[in-house]
């Protein structure tokens, strides 16, 4: 593994070397890893290429071998790390004086996975923008705080999962409202992006290199709120189906983040009223119909309790944009998740059925859990 | 009349076309109405007859004359295009005019005079526009607290509805005025000029002075600078400088541009411009004392937040600082690090909770830390330095005010490793990470700072191992609330088993993991403070999770290659 260190020049379409570095973060090798991205910017290649064809790209090999269960937890907290040493190293070796405007880089509150956000501020800055990143899960008043204080062209939002849209509809909404046109980006807006679009955000891209063009020509958007729109984007258009079908090409409901409706509805705000109820109950359930976790200890009876929590809290967001595929995107991804563990799928079945049982005066959030116990074998 | 007639339609037609009434009386009649009547020949358009409503509404009309020669283009138009309608200017007034066959050789206009009617739509028109373009600006104006984005706001908005050119001019700071412009179809422009060539635009020295705004009819547009506007503006018709008011002073002054020698502003628009003015200047101002005050408070921030880490040769240090959701980005706890001195190699850390929130707490804050500061120079040993700062808070003489605190002296011995000295004040004891996974508690602890005068603190000693790891913390961390119920604390248990898990993580993962883990228990914003101050003996190889990982280079490369390292500094 150290033959790359010397010869051959190291080089981006060599998959061996991107499994050499795959090793490198995995096995925590700060200096390895920082002297691998070295080399390939002294063989020539470009510091975008490296951020993103080979850190980001590790980054998700990363996270298919932990949902493989091929790692750790701890393996992936530390390669993330050491991903995060070698973007620096790549930062660092650049710099780019500022040419075009200023924007402002966030994860949503509660989100932890920076390190694409990360290399997007990278990608962006090489890009001639002035980046203020503001790190992971940044809760919504210190983002406009900080909107207010700077000024700057836009916000770039990542949400990673889906159960940080209420958030993330907040901080778009605060971002329109003080004037800041929003770029959303990350998983957790749909793989189309379309939560984006339903929250308000006026563009999305779905990595880095598409944020960085759709962000180096005609942005912003439109004038925020301009004349025209202002008076035709009614209050009775934001709300439900009909907001999604009437975007068209740009994003954006309303011209004016303030004049955006709550997406939530009544089934919403009482499965998100009820969440400690819900989680309680099932759990009391739960240890009555499987008499064996009496003897759990507290770690188990807490992780059973956070799964709990997960099925209300994606059921949560899927009420709150109004899209089944939120619960069974969960579910799927649940299901090979445990399979990978050699857990059978039974937990999570008796789960979504412990929750349902108690949601079957919310019509909606009852159906879209069967919907989501129809992925699943009985 | 009605009732002596003969009942049928038929019979009544009959009758009146029976009685052929006198020529001369068919004129009168005519003359009587008061809508205006053109009689003319289908085969030539001549006029036969111009009714005295059509005489007073459209001098200039007489009969035997044709009407395509008419001296109403928009008549004689209608007829030449054979046109059924038309509507027209003439003589300053709007006429509405529709043909009417009459018979196989005649037809006749009947001409409106609409031109009240016009005039109301126009001006409910005028007004409506003019209602929504002030609303716009109160909306767009008054989304944003940046000062810059007020003015290009303004700009914008002048262009799109009250100019050709916009540009804002800042009052002046040093002799400096700063300004923004904007063209219809161009970009904004900014920049500075000299305030003494503020006299060199017309009026603008005196709307910057705080003067009511001069109309425009007074002001020479030919006197503007070139360098106001782009050099292909072209020649200024009109021009209106208008004061932005502000708080106490103006907040800058509104200088709009109209192109083209006929172009003028009308007392409305000057009017619509005044309100639009008092709408952007109260934005900018309200804007500027925004950004006064974030200035201060962030002067008075900085000794507040948590400091830059040094970058030590072997030992790490990584901090932590979650402020609450709410108020300024200050609050009760924090981390301090003081390193060596000319008389003592070791490094001080210092992490603590001052009761409290808000600025009384920050003050608090800032003078524990000058303290520890200065008793770090003195070389105190972490038991006496709580005690020393115990005697200097209650001679301070505030009452129910106290802190908990642990300090710690840090320093490197032989093989890598780090020992230190801790000294814990009312404060939760630190935790160290083992190699082989196992979280101990430092066995230290002490009395509250601040309340008795006898204060007890019990010192531990702790060495770490290469890898191994130290967290300093304060209670926000174990008394956050979450789990399922909501309403659950963190607990010291929670964290052991959280720290166990970062076995063999690098520092600066172990802490953005417990701070994750943490985040994700409370299930929304914390409601306290954390702060976090991890100290950990730099792992001497590159750390391997699965075995076969560690490359074949000899410890002495690593020392040697240690100078790289960047300690991030916070997260």
């Amino acid at each position: 593994m150290t033959a790359f260190t010397t010869t051959p020049p190291p080089s981006l379409d060599d998959p061996a070397f991107a499994d050499h570095f795959l090793q490198l973060v995995g096995d925590g090798d700060e200096y390895g890893a920082v002297e691998a991205v070295t080399a390939l910017l002294d063989a020539g290649a470009p510091p975008q290429r490296v951020m993103i064809d080979l850190i980001a790209r590790t980054q998700s090999r990363v996270g298919e071998l932990w949902a493989a269960n091929e790692w750790s937890v701890a393996r992936e907290h530390a390669a993330t790390a050491i991903s995060e040493r070698a973007l620096a190293a790549v930062a660092a070796r650049t710099s780019v004086r500022p040419s075009r405007g200023r924007i402002t880089i966030a994860c949503v509150d509660g989100e932890w996975h920076a390190l694409p956000v990360r290399i997007l501020a990278e990608t962006l800055r090489l890009d001639g923008w002035r980046v203020d990143f503001l790190g992971a899960s940044v809760p919504g008043p210190h983002l406009v705080t900080h909107l207010h204080q700077t000024g700057p062209d836009a916000v770039a939002l990542s949400c990673m999962l889906a159960i940080r849209l209420p958030r993330a509809h907040a901080a778009i909404t605060a971002s329109r409202s003080a004037g800041v046109p929003v770029i959303a980006g990350g998983r957790g807006f749909g793989p189309d992006g379309r939560y984006a679009k339903r929250l308000g955000a006026d563009a999305w891209a779905p990595n880095a290199e598409e944020a960085v063009a759709r962000l180096s020509a005609d942005w912003p958007p439109a004038v925020p709120g301009s004349f025209a729109g202002s008076a035709s984007g009614s209050r009775g258009d934001l709300h439900g189906d009909s907001l999604g079908g009437s975007l068209g090409g740009s994003l954006g409901g309303s011209l004016d983040g303030s004049l955006d409706g709550f997406l939530g509805d009544d089934e919403y705000t009482h499965v998100v009223r009820r969440r400690a109820e819900l989680i309680g109950t099932a759990m009391e359930r739960l240890v009555a119909a499987y008499p064996a976790m009496t003897a759990y200890d507290r770690r188990q009876t807490d992780a059973t309790a956070e799964d709990m929590g997960h099925i209300v809290d994606f059921l949560s967001a899927a009420l709150y944009v109004g899209d089944d595929r939120i619960v069974t995107d969960f579910v799927d991804w649940t299901a090979g998740v445990l399979a990978a563990r050699e857990v059978p799928p039974a937990a999570l079945v008796a789960g979504l059925r412990l929750i349902r049982d108690q949601v079957r005066d919310c019509p909606r959030a009852a159906t879209m859990l069967n919907t989501g116990l129809t992925r699943l074998p009985a | 009349m009605t009732t002596q007639l003969p009942d049928t339609t038929g019979d009544l037609i009959e009758d009146a076309v029976a009685v052929v009434p006198a020529p001369g009386l068919l004129l009168a009649a005519l003359d009587a109405s008061r809508e205006a009547v053109l009689l003319c020949t289908t085969a030539d358009d001549t006029i036969l007859l111009v009714n005295a409503a059509a005489r007073e509404l459209l001098p200039g009309l007489a009969p035997g004359r044709t009407a395509l020669q008419a001296p109403i283009t928009g008549l004689a138009e209608a007829v030449a295009a054979g046109e059924q309608t038309f509507t027209t200017e003439y003589a300053g007034r709007h006429v509405l005019g529709h043909r009417r066959s009459l018979d196989d050789a005649h037809y006749g206009w009947y001409l409106l005079d609409c031109t009240e009617e016009t005039r109301r739509a126009e001006a409910l028109t005028l007004e409506q526009s003019r209602t929504a373009f002030l609303a716009e600006a109160g909306r767009r104006l008054s989304s944003s607290l940046h000062q810059r984005r007020c003015v290009r706001t303004t700009v914008e908005l002048a262009v799109s509805h009250l100019a050709d050119a916009a540009v804002v001019v800042l009052p002046a700071d040093r002799r400096q005025c700063d300004w923004l412009r904007l063209v219809t179809a161009g970009a904004v422009e900014e920049g500075t000029f000299r305030e003494r060539n503020l006299a060199e635009v017309p009026g603008l020295a005196e709307a910057l002075g705080g003067f009511p705004p001069i109309p425009s009819r007074w002001l020479d547009a030919a006197q503007v600078p070139a360098w106001l506007l782009p050099e292909d503006f072209g020649p200024v018709g009109a021009l209106l400088v208008t004061p932005l008011p502000g708080n106490a002073q103006p907040a800058g002054a509104l200088i709009l541009a109209r192109r083209g020698p006929h172009a003028v502003f009308a007392a409305d628009d000057e009017m619509l411009a005044r309100i639009f003015a008092a709408r952007a200047g109260s934005a900018i101002s309200a804007a500027a004392l925004y950004r006064e005050q974030v200035d201060t408070t962030a002067i008075l921030q900085a000794d507040l937040l948590p400091p830059e880490l040094p970058q030590l040769d072997g030992i790490e240090l990584i901090g932590s600082y979650q402020a609450a959701r709410d108020a300024l980005r200050i609050g009760g706890d924090f981390y301090d690090v003081f390193g060596p001195t000319e008389t003592s190699p070791e490094t001080v850390v210092a992490l603590g909770d001052v009761c409290g929130k808000g600025p009384e707490a920050a003050v608090l804050t800032g003078k524990v830390r000058q303290t520890l500061r200065a008793l770090r120079l003195m070389d105190a040993p972490p038991a006496a330095m709580l005690q020393v700062l115990n005697q200097a808070l209650l001679q301070a003489g505030r009452q129910h005010r106290f802190v908990t605190l642990v300090v710690g002296a840090v320093r490197r011995t032989d093989h890598g490793r780090v020992a230190m000295t801790l000294a814990a004040g009312g404060h939760p004891p630190p935790l160290v990470l083992r190699n082989d996974g196992t979280v101990e508690e430092v066995p230290t602890s002490g009395t509250l700072i601040g309340v008795v005068h006898r204060t007890v603190a019990r010192t531990a000693e702790i060495e770490l191992a290469p890898g191994e790891l130290c967290l300093l913390y304060s209670d926000g961390l174990t008394e956050a609330r979450g789990g399922a119920t909501g309403t659950e604390h963190y607990g010291e248990l929670r964290l052991h088993d959280a720290l166990a898990s970062c076995q063999g993580l690098p520092g600066t993962a172990v802490v953005e993991r417990v701070r994750q883990l943490v985040s994700d228990w409370v299930h929304g914003g914390i409601r306290d403070d954390i702060a976090m101050l991890a100290v950990r003996a730099p792992a001497r190889t590159p750390l391997s999770l699965r075995g076969g990982g560690a490359p074949n280079v000899s410890p002495f490369a690593i020392d040697a290659r240690r100078g790289d390292r960047r300690t991030r500094q916070r997260s």
